[in-house]
């Protein structure tokens, strides 16, 4: 576990410091994401290495944003007179990101699949 | 026995009671979700923010030392963000068949996520600096702040919303999906990712293992495409 743990983490300091060196826009864990995916697709021993730590913290990952939620909750009155206005925005705009997004996957995985069985 | 009030101020202080405080919420949060099938509108995120924000409240707790405690949680974002690659790898050779809806899907849903916060807002009548400080909403916390500081939006309103949008995406992606007949995990999962970030994810990796591992994906790369779309759409409004 601490040998997974350690390979994490080293990720993530890899890809903080390398965002950071370079002025990159994506925070530090996400390129820390990908060189643990890369790691993983060229090493079957490092896979088997960190799945059982990872799955344990991805295990209950919503417990992980609870702490930022209740510092965004002494904000909320932030939102001010302007607040119906954003949430609905922000609702409407939600439901149709995610409906635009799921209906485009399913059209184009069927358009594509159409390619390749012809 | 000693009073009360001289073992709370002693215990108040302490990180322990604050991290044990925020596992306790999650644990009747998560226990309440589990006991309604996983229903998407009893959300334990949700649950945990608003039992912990009447506590600290009532207990007239300041959030910086509530955060002492619970800073040992919000550490494991990061670690968990890494770990994101596990359920991916899992459904690598599903990731590698599906490369081109994928992309397309993560340009749709990010575009509309984007462009249609501004739209809506625009039409209402918000403010440009409103509009920056919404625009990012949908993709990850550090970005969406970092994005809407350079637009001059408000870093800490973004936050708030960033944190709704996540919620409003986790609970209604479920339902929305149901009612337009997508039931393909992979386009469903993508979508909560990228328009819901972090929190769409773990309510996907609840769902299904196919569902979290595409929403993953799809967070992870509008994170990168928030960041170049944001200040291009919003220029459309000035």
């Amino acid at each position: 576990m601490i040998h997974a743990l350690t390979l994490i983490l080293a990720c993530q300091l890899a890809g903080e410091t390398l965002t950071r060196l370079m002025g990159w826009p994506v925070p530090g864990p996400v390129l820390g994401m990908a060189l643990l995916f890369a790691l993983m697709l060229a090493s079957p021993r490092i896979a088997a290495l960190v799945i059982p730590t990872g799955e344990g913290i991805l295990r209950h990952l919503s417990l992980l944003f609870v702490p930022a939620g209740v510092g965004v909750v002494g904000h909320v009155q932030m939102l001010g007179a302007q607040g119906a206005v954003l949430m609905l925005a922000l609702v409407l705009s939600t439901i149709l990101a995610l409906a635009v997004g799921a209906g485009v996957f399913v059209a184009v995985a069927r358009l594509t699949k159409g390619r390749k069985d012809a | 026995m000693r009073d009360f009030t001289e073992i709370w101020s002693y215990l108040a202080g302490d990180p322990l009671i604050w991290l044990a405080a925020t596992l306790l919420a999650y644990v009747i949060g998560d226990a309440a979700s589990s006991r309604m099938g996983r229903a998407p509108w009893v959300n334990p995120v949700l649950i945990a923010v608003v039992l912990l924000g009447a506590l600290l409240y009532l207990s007239d707790t300041r959030y910086d030392t509530y955060f002492e405690g619970a800073q040992f949680v919000h550490f494991l974002l990061g670690p968990a963000t890494v770990a994101l690659a596990i359920p991916l790898w899992h459904q690598r050779a599903a990731f590698r068949r599906a490369l081109l809806p994928v992309l397309a899907a993560l340009i749709a849903g990010s575009l509309t996520a984007v462009l249609s916060a501004l739209a809506i807002g625009h039409a209402l009548g918000l403010s440009p600096q409103l509009l920056a400080t919404l625009a990012p909403k949908g993709t990850t916390a550090p970005v969406a702040i970092g994005i809407s500081q350079a637009l001059g939006g408000s870093p800490t309103l973004t936050a708030v919303l960033v944190l709704l949008t996540g919620i409003v995406g986790a609970i209604v992606v479920t339902p929305l999906m149901n009612l337009l007949r997508i039931r393909d995990w992979r386009a469903r999962g993508l979508a909560v990712g990228v328009a819901a970030h972090g929190i769409g994810t773990a309510r996907a990796l609840q769902v299904n293992p196919q569902a979290g591992a595409f929403a993953g994906i799809g967070m992870a790369l509008n994170a990168l495409l928030t960041a170049l779309l944001a200040p291009w759409a919003l220029g459309l409004y000035f």
